[in-house]
């Protein structure tokens, strides 16, 4: 399988990582060596075998559904590069 | 040498508790060492009021008795870890300024235990590669020199190995998702071990790739990395993948006694093109643990091949979406709009601005296996390759195989400013640790002798899941019979 430019722009797209129109050869490039690395994969017989969900065998702990913290909105915000009136802000949304 | 920075941490805390020496000397000996080595740019982010503070208490708790082992320890913190009010990076330009308002599990467990932070320490970005080199610090320069050409300290832990190798600290965190530990401290001539998935909460920890990360200690000897490992380890409700187990006193079991014992010589990992020195290396480890009593047996794990090419698709899988939140709302860079840019745009310019290419790189790797139409042919398909990897390894532990001896790396430290064909060749470093973090098993990578350009070379043990006491055993039988002391000599 080989990825061309259009491939690239629509991964970087999904990504939501601008990249320059000319810089998508080299990068179209780069994926290709890396998914030719990754085509190894088809030569192993993975027919019965169940994909695997958790390395070690354990089961999720649960615990009782309630509110275990909060009211502590300053230092939510404290890292924003834009917070006003106790609120991330953002470029408009909804026209 | 006889700087206090020089002590290992078992040597430095016998000290401490016989009152022969103070944290605060230590502390102020490692803040000076640490200042001198700028040359290294293995310290990112310095915490000297921190540590003198920490230190100054620590030297009360130990007045009183009774403190913890690391009580009055200074070491060193991967930038990877959330460290409160301090800068923690991941080496990246997205997340600069960012201060946590949160400590992570392990460093509150090393400060709980009396250790003294000195500084943050550098890193691969996101800790994706095995160099340093994409760090936005810049990179690392091992402290070992072959000629007059500055070597890589390997990496992503690469501050780490660096920091503990010229004694600026004396252990320092790392973690390791396919080498990240173990590969730095071969190329260093330090000990590092990645402990079994789930023995160190993860909580606070910048997430890679959450199913393969995993934090562990970098350290001056095995015994160093029994105690360190105790402290950063156990079960923590805000990781639910730390296992709820009892952690055992990985110090007070350690004797090095493994007659009796069964070793597994993966004949896999006899790769085409190895340098002679690996392979002189790992006969000699053969021969260390045989003489120190443990059988050798020829063992298979077929599927060793294609550990590469699966972790190049599941971790970057998992790093799309974890490095997802980086969107420049809530925390780091947000990129300057231009007039009507949208949110989208904010999005994409921030993220292209405050990624590295390596990282972009991965991301978006990570998001095409993920993708509509490919995700059953890639990740899917990776998830069960990574099922036979972890079978290979239960069968032959079923088979009566303590252990596991291979090579650290494929190669000592390498320049800076390697260039590269493709990204791929770089990957290939990882290509002997790699099946231990795709396997979930604990790792460590010991010092065990010098190649013909003087350089340290590692050997690694591979042991049972959860079994990292009679892993340090092992580890311990190497580092007595190697009997490796050499240092870098001091140029920086």
């Amino acid at each position: 399988m080989s990825i061309d430019h259009d491939d690239a722009r629509r991964v970087a797209i999904l990504a939501r990582i601008r990249v320059d129109d000319e810089d998508l050869p080299a990068l179209a490039s780069e994926f290709n060596a890396i998914l030719g690395f990754i085509e190894q994969l088809r030569e192993v017989d993975v027919r019965d075998v169940e994909p695997m969900t958790s390395v070690t065998p354990m089961r999720l702990k649960r615990r009782e559904d309630r509110i275990a913290g909060g009211g502590i909105t300053k230092k939510v915000l404290a890292n924003a590069p834009d917070a006003r009136e106790g609120y991330f802000v953002v470029p408009k949304v909804v026209e | 040498m006889d700087g206090l920075n020089f002590l290992s941490i078992s040597e430095a805390r016998d000290r401490l508790r016989a009152g022969e020496i103070t944290s605060m000397e230590l502390t102020q000996a490692c803040l000076a060492a640490a200042e001198e080595a700028e040359a290294l740019n293995a310290v990112v982010h310095p915490t000297p009021d921190l540590a003198l503070e920490q230190a100054r208490a620590a030297d009360a708790r130990l007045a009183e008795g009774q403190a913890p082992a690391m009580c009055g320890i200074p070491v060193g913190i991967k930038d990877l870890f959330c460290t409160e009010g301090v800068p923690s990076q991941a080496a990246s330009g997205i997340l600069a300024g960012f201060k946590p308002a949160y400590e992570s599990t392990v460093t509150s467990r090393l400060f709980e235990a009396g250790a003294v932070m000195t500084g943050k320490l550098n890193m691969d970005e996101f800790a994706m590669g095995s160099s340093t080199e994409t760090s936005v610090y810049g990179s690392t320069v091992n402290p070992w020199k072959s000629d007059d050409t500055e070597l890589t300290p390997g990496g992503s832990s690469g501050g780490s190995a660096a920091a503990v190798a010229a004694d600026l600290c004396l252990g320092a965190t790392g973690t390791d998702t396919g080498g990240s530990i173990r590969q730095p401290a071969a190329f260093t001539g330090i000990t590092g071990m990645k402990p079994t998935y789930g023995r160190v909460s993860r909580w606070g920890i910048i997430a890679f790739a959450s199913s393969l990360d995993q934090a562990g200690p970098m350290t001056k000897s095995v015994r160093d990395a029994a105690i360190m490992l105790e402290a950063m380890s156990g079960h923590d409700p805000k990781d639910s993948t730390s296992a709820d187990i009892p952690v055992p006193d990985f110090e007070g079991m350690l004797t090095g006694e493994i007659r009796g014992k069964t070793v597994g010589i993966p004949k896999e990992y006899r790769m085409d093109g190895m340098p002679a020195a690996i392979d002189e290396l790992w006969a000699s480890g053969r021969s260390m643990l045989e003489d120190a009593g443990a059988t050798l047996v020829d063992i298979s794990l077929p599927h060793t091949k294609v550990a590469l090419p699966a972790y190049y698709v599941v971790a970057p899988a998992e790093a799309s979406s974890n490095l997802a939140r980086y969107d420049g709302v809530r925390y780091g860079h947000r990129a300057t709009l231009a007039q009507g840019d949208d949110i989208t745009a904010m999005y994409e310019k921030t993220r292209a601005e405050g990624f590295g290419d390596e990282v972009k790189r991965r991301v978006m790797i990570g998001t095409y296996v993920l993708s509509a139409g490919f995700y059953d042919a890639y990740y899917n398909h990776a998830r069960k390759v990574r099922a036979l990897i972890k079978k290979d390894f239960e069968d032959v532990f079923a088979d009566g195989i303590d252990a596991i001896l291979t090579p650290a790396t494929p190669s000592a430290a390498f320049p800076l400013g390697q260039k590269f064909d493709d990204p791929v060749q770089m990957y290939l470093n990882d290509v002997f640790t790699v099946t231990v973090n795709l396997a979930g098993l604990p790792g460590i990578s010991v010092p065990a002798g010098l190649d013909p350009d003087g350089l340290p070379l590692g050997l690694q043990l591979i042991g049972k899941p959860w079994e990292e006491g009679e892993l340090l055993d092992f580890a311990l039988a190497i580092e007595d019979r190697a009997g490796f002391v050499a240092k870098p000599e001091k140029w920086w």
